[in-house]
């Protein structure tokens, strides 16, 4: 079953904060993983290892330099989901 | 009718010592070429300085400086050597081995001699062969070497890897024991992802192309998918680290250190957190000062915090190599006694 929008921003925002210390409340869907947030390609490993164990899904390397935006990987992990 | 063999032994490693080239190499040298500063550079991978070696510094030299250190800390000559294992991906030549023109420059043609080929992860496969060489009574005492020379590899503009790799030799003599101190190698491969760290182009297209050089076809370079090697590293190989720690019939609070391949301070934290080390076991850094040595990261950090640590003399560590292939090893060790 489809995992909620809603739920994995949730979850995301958790994680992103746990792994790079960043605020959950800053993280929002238009929030770019880089720009914004300073989410490095190291951490960004981090954060991806921690959502595929959270939501159990697969996210292989060649996606992950898509995942631009946190709506990119919200959109990414529900697509998953199905 | 039975064929006689000799009893099965233990091992343990008798002694480390290394050779670090002579030029200290800060961030600030490197970051021009590649648009990059000091604070990203070690915020990325925690390097500081490197040391990259002089022309009078070769594969061989540094090999030879620091197997004559370690052949002195285990009050033994290169007479004693009956067993040469030399892991290396930057000797210049296909053949004959490094390991054969190392014992003679050392002084010991006759003793057996080969190169491993098993990129960060060489050193481990060597400690790992060594051992069971020692035990099993095919040698007597081994000296296994883990030297690079990977300035003469990398890219100075690759923005992703100039900054990483590094220079420098270790070495390490395995010898009989009277209990067991070097415990199982738990190694393996990961093949399918063979491309993430890759040196080429192949020597051959030299000769196929022989109206074109360097500046047409590159130089075998070093080039590496950084997370995908950064994921496998952390995440694999922990769960490597502690089926050695489980083989070894330890606990990781027995552990005095933690003595990975230097590849990036990152990983090494990073892998450490999944294995859920204590705080007591210390981990060895050397890649801030040093960069990424691959072959020779693991004994050139083993000597490095032995000197600022000396009371970890005779505890337990443990050692892991990774790299391009993808293969790794890892086993616990007794580290050498105070010399």
């Amino acid at each position: 079953m489809a995992l909620a929008q809603a739920d994995v921003l949730a979850g995301l925002k958790e994680i992103i904060e746990e792994v790079a210390g960043i605020p959950a409340a800053t993280v929002e869907m238009d929030k770019n993983f880089t720009d914004d947030l300073d989410v490095d390609s190291l951490s960004m490993v981090e954060v991806v290892v921690a959502a595929e164990e959270r939501f159990g899904v697969k996210i292989p390397d060649d996606s992950v330099t898509d995942l631009v935006t946190v709506g990119d990987a919200v959109n990414f992990i529900v697509n998953a989901s199905k | 009718m039975s064929i006689k063999v000799a009893p099965v032994g233990h091992s343990r490693i008798l002694s480390v010592g290394s050779y670090r080239p002579k030029r200290l190499v800060p961030n600030s040298e490197i970051v021009e070429r590649i648009d990059s500063t000091d604070e990203w550079i070690q915020q990325r991978t925690g390097i500081e300085t490197r040391r990259f070696a002089g022309d009078d510094e070769t594969v061989i030299s540094m090999a030879k400086a620091a197997c004559e250190i370690a052949l002195k800390r285990a009050k033994l000559t290169i007479a004693d050597i009956d067993t040469v294992i030399l892991a290396t991906i930057s000797y210049p030549f296909q053949a004959p081995s490094a390991a054969t023109e190392l014992i003679n420059e050392l002084g010991n043609p006759k003793a057996a001699a080969f190169d491993i080929s098993a990129a960060c992860a060489g050193f481990c496969y060597g400690v790992g062969m060594a051992s069971d060489l020692v035990r099993t009574g095919t040698s007597t005492n081994v000296l296994v070497i883990g030297v690079e020379k990977l300035s003469d590899y990398t890219d100075p503009d690759d923005r992703a890897t100039a900054f990483i790799f590094a220079d420098g030799a270790g070495a390490v003599v395995i010898g009989k024991s009277d209990q067991p101190r070097i415990a199982q190698t738990i190694w393996g491969s990961d093949a399918d992802s063979r491309d993430a760290i890759l040196l080429s182009p192949s020597y051959l297209d030299f000769k196929k192309n022989p109206t074109k050089g360097v500046a047409d076809l590159g130089w075998p370079n070093i080039s590496q998918q950084g997370q995908t090697v950064f994921r496998w590293a952390v995440y694999q190989m922990s769960k490597a680290g502690i089926k050695a720690i489980e083989a070894a019939g330890i606990t990781v609070d027995e552990l005095g250190a933690f003595i990975p391949h230097q590849a990036n301070i990152r990983i090494i934290e990073t892998m450490a957190k999944e294995m859920k080390l204590p705080d007591s076991v210390l981990i060895a850094d050397d890649i801030r000062t040093n960069g990424n040595t691959s072959a020779a990261s693991v004994p050139l950090a083993m000597d490095q915090i032995l000197q600022e640590h000396p009371e970890l003399h005779g505890k337990l560590a443990l050692l892991i190599g990774y790299g391009a292939g993808l293969v790794y090893a890892a086993q616990v060790v007794e580290l050498p006694p105070r010399p």
